[in-house]
């Protein structure tokens, strides 16, 4: 059988969580060597269905059939399906971050002689596995001594160490520069002429169009439609298919009120917290008026990250000079919540890790940081706090039958909605966007560019920052560039464009 | 009755122990020939146990915010030790032996929050830490002999009644009035809550469902009360463990302090950024946990009349294993003081019952260890089996 065209059946697949029907009736074909892309807002049912085809809901769990290479399988686990010659990728990298490259990409599939590891041929076959992928670093190197865009190689040299037939990605180039993910896609294409079939979950769809051979979409649960490289595989018919409409425009129509300077930061200059003598920030200067949003450009590693946090009560580094304004009136906050009293918030790129408890409700995560607002005599009222969660699952539209669930639980654009909610609910005069649409489906991100934008025509400050320049061009009034830790430049939305910007984002630090 | 399964089914973390609690103790009502709910079995197995339940309150707060505490059995050891050297070398009164008791344990409380807190070592080295210096302190100011007799009014935090105050008789009426103004207390708080959710339009229970969850309740306590009231009245550390149960459980649930507490051992980072005073609130924590193990120690020392070098030993186990019993998340950031009281009676009733029996010193430890472990397997069970419920 194995000399029929398709690799990959997935055939009536549903899937039942209580309450919620997760997949109904899905197929997928994929076709072998191909590159198969499969596009779906936020909880439309992709994860859902990796895992079942990896085995992460066992046979049994799910209804309907898997057949790979001509045979139907009934994978009891991950280790099942990976015998079978299908890898997944998980946008989370599952990388021990103390051992080396070698050890990470042999890890569970040690090169053993008689009981004893042979570290010579470890490295040696490791070192083979990197040229293939293009990667070119000692296999011995610690894994955290390398970047992500190279983690991520090494995470493809460890699938292609288990003999991987199928592999399965998801969202691989969410948290990659633009130059790493050109590589990771060329690479892509390069396996397929090694006759390796991909899988590919993503949100960027101009890396899609780029590069997949067939886009599978996905919506609440049901295939809407497989669309065949050709004249009809272009962004509105998928962008179409993802959200049942037509999206006239990437970013809603707006026209700033902008009003009086709220904030304004001069000469910033902040140290690494453990790093002696390194400035992650250096005489950084900008400003934020009522109504405006304005955008910090910058590449990964820039600094903005770390200039926001340091800005938002010292959660970041230590500042060493500089003055801050609010309303024109010197302010220092020696702490997040004296910050958060003044009107600042900021909402982190990484909700997991600095946004969110995932073990915790909902309800609890909207108020974590407004708690007074729902206190009286050191008393929460607990229905106050619900009431109030309510309000903002319908303002939101956060997808979930409860507030009282768990914010783990929830798809990236929702759990990136509770963030938003959270910081809405402080009522602040600043907000302070990190990479707002990270990893979130065009549709949510076109309502996230929404409440932006009513944010700032609520008198808001709105500061945007982010590595998406069609994004920052696409909401902002006014864009700042920051390249090594230093502000290089400012423009009016109106004057600039992606060229202008990326010469001011890669600007060498002038050596004073 | 579909309403109760439901009830069950979503709170089976704590259901799960409530039902092997009422296991445990009809088990051992049966093995026992009923002697386990003698009145009098019922007053000592409280007063045996009173010392565990007010360190688990402690606990369940340095566990729910991600750290543990090794020392409360020293701790307990120094404060007895203290407080019986300033009352019985000293002649000083009885409430000055509770003060200085107390002072100890905020002190060592304050010592370990600043280190943990402040300094940033991870509870579990700090407080082993302490488990030495302490036990080794305990040595210096015994001089490694044991102190007895307390004075009278000292035995009687531990040892002492509320009887006869309104008569009654072959009963203590005060102890059955006690019960009933708790019940009545109770309810009303409950009606007034649910009040309240109706107002905010929230989801209640039937009230048939309702009503009958708090008959069953009253019936309990009164049950209860009973037997106190028909042994020797109402035990003096039961008023003290109630109010601290009370106030901490409210604490934990009903402020922003409570809150800030869960959402460091959630996600510290998140908690941080939310303004939350991490290093303080960590610190007030330990704070709270040495206050507790100063009355603990207070409890013992009254109890066992004295102080020895060697007391409280292996407390801090107990306590520890009390909290995660009741269904407290190893990992930090969940955890109830009920569910901790609860799992601290299990193994109470658990020894009691083992005790009447007759059963060796040796083969009770080794059911105790299996309990444990069996409880926080069936806590990892029940999180996977609801992780993959909803996924």
């Amino acid at each position: 059988m194995s000399d029929t065209n398709t690799i990959l059946e997935m055939r009536d697949i549903t899937k039942t969580f209580p309450g919620v029907k997760a997949l109904s009736n899905v197929t997928l074909e994929v076709k072998r060597g191909e590159i198969h892309a499969i596009c779906g807002e936020n909880g439309a049912g992709k994860s859902t269905l990796m895992k079942v085809l990896s085995g992460v809901y066992p046979h049994g769990t799910y209804d309907g059939d898997i057949i790979f290479e001509g045979k139907k399988c009934s994978f009891g686990s991950i280790n099942d399906s990976e015998d079978a010659g299908i890898v997944i990728i998980h946008q989370e990298l599952a990388l021990v971050p103390l051992l080396s490259i070698a050890e990470n990409i042999f890890l569970g599939n040690e090169q053993v002689e008689a009981g004893r590891i042979n570290w010579h041929k470890t490295n040696a076959e490791a070192a083979k596995l990197l040229a293939r992928v293009g990667l070119n670093e000692n296999p011995q190197t610690p894994i955290t001594q390398i970047g992500v865009g190279k983690q991520q190689l090494v995470e493809i040299a460890k699938a292609l160490s288990k003999q991987v037939k199928l592999l399965i990605l998801d969202e691989p180039t969410a948290a990659l520069n633009d130059n790493d993910s050109a590589h990771l896609l060329d690479l892509l294409r390069h396996l397929k002429g090694q006759g390796i079939t991909s899988i590919m979950i993503s949100h960027k769809l101009n890396e899609i169009t780029d590069i997949a051979d067939s886009t599978t979409v996905i919506r609440d649960g049901m295939t809407i439609e497989t669309i065949e490289r050709g004249p009809e595989m272009t962004q509105p018919r998928i962008i179409k298919g993802m959200v049942g409409r037509e999206l006239d425009h990437l970013f809603p129509e707006h026209t700033p009120t902008i009003g009086e300077e709220i904030l304004r930061v001069e000469g910033w200059t902040v140290m690494h917290p453990t790093i002696p003598g390194r400035k992650v920030s250096e005489d950084s200067s900008f400003d934020v008026r009522a109504g405006e949003i304005v955008g910090i450009a910058g590449l990964m590693g820039a600094g903005r990250t770390e200039l926001a946090m340091s800005l938002f009560g010292g959660a970041y580094g230590r500042k060493v000079a500089g003055k801050m304004f609010l309303h024109g009136k010197e302010v220092q906050f020696h702490s997040v919540a004296d910050a958060i009293d003044a009107g600042l918030a900021y909402a982190t790129e990484d909700r997991k890790r600095y946004g969110l408890n995932l073990i915790d409700d909902i309800r609890r995560n909207i108020s974590a940081a407004s708690l007074e607002k729902i206190t009286s005599r050191g008393v929460v009222n607990a229905n106050k706090e619900i009431v109030n969660a309510e309000r903002y699952r319908k303002e939101m539209r956060i997808k979930t039958p409860s507030v009282m669930n768990i914010a783990g639980q929830l798809s990236g654009g929702n759990q990136q909605k509770v963030v938003l909610s959270k910081w809405m609910m402080t009522e602040p005069e600043v907000l302070f966007l990190d990479e707002p649409t990270r990893g979130i489906d065009v549709g949510a991100k076109y309502e996230i560019y929404t409440i932006i934008n009513a944010l700032a025509d609520s008198g808001k400050a709105v500061v945007v920052i982010s590595s998406e320049l069609p994004e920052l061009l696409g909401i902002c009034d006014r864009i700042f560039t920051l390249a090594f830790g230093q502000i290089t430049g400012q423009m009016p939305v109106a004057d600039a464009t992606q060229e202008s910007l990326m010469t001011l984002m890669t600007k060498e630090r002038e050596i004073a | 009755m579909n309403a109760v399964k439901d009830m069950l089914s979503k709170n089976l973390r704590q259901s799960g122990i409530l039902v092997a609690f009422v296991a445990i103790i009809i088990l051992f009502t049966i093995l026992t020939n009923g002697m386990l709910l003698n009145p009098t079995n019922v007053t000592n197995i409280i007063l045996q146990y009173s010392y565990i339940l007010i360190l688990a309150i402690g606990m369940l707060f340095v566990i729910v915010v991600g750290h543990i505490d090794l020392s409360v059995g020293s701790v307990v050891a120094l404060v007895g030790a203290v407080s019986a050297t300033l009352i019985i070398k000293q002649g000083m009164p009885w409430w000055i032996g509770v003060l200085a008791g107390l002072a100890v344990g905020l002190a060592i409380g304050a010592w370990h929050g600043f280190w943990v807190a402040y300094v940033g070592i991870p509870g579990f080295i700090v407080t082993l830490s302490g488990m030495l210096l302490f036990r080794g302190m305990t040595f210096l100011v015994l001089g490694s002999i044991s102190l007895s007799p307390m004075t009278s009014e000292y035995q009687q935090i531990a040892n002492g009644f509320i009887n006869g105050l309104l008569g009654g008789q072959g009963y203590d009426l005060f102890t059955l009035l006690i019960g009933a103004f708790a019940i009545a207390g109770f309810g009303w708080s409950q009606w007034r809550a649910r009040r309240a959710r109706i107002r905010y339009e929230q989801e209640v229970e039937s009230l048939a469902l309702f009503i009958t969850k708090l008959t069953l309740l009253a019936v309990i306590v009164m049950y209860f009360a009973w037997k106190l009231a028909t042994a020797r009245g109402f035990p003096i550390v039961l008023i003290i463990l109630a109010a601290l149960i009370l106030t901490y459980s409210f604490l934990s649930k009903n402020t922003v302090y409570g809150r800030h507490v869960f959402a460091i051992g959630g996600n510290i980072n998140a908690a941080m950024l939310s303004g939350v005073k991490v290093k303080r609130t960590i610190f007030s924590v330990y704070v709270h946990m040495g206050l507790l193990s100063g009355v603990a120690g207070v409890v013992f020392s009254s109890r066992t009349n004295g102080a020895q070098p060697a007391a409280g030993n292996m407390f801090e186990l107990d306590a520890i294993a009390a909290c995660f019993i009741g269904g407290a998340a190893v990992t930090g950031g969940v955890g109830t003081v009920v569910g901790a009281m609860i799992g601290g009676l299990v193994m109470a009733v658990m020894s009691n019952g083992m005790q009447l029996m007759g059963v060796e010193t040796s083969i009770q430890q080794v059911v105790k260890g299996l309990v444990l472990l069996l409880a926080v397997a069936f806590d990892i069970w029940n999180k996977r089996r609801a992780a993959s419920a909803k996924a």
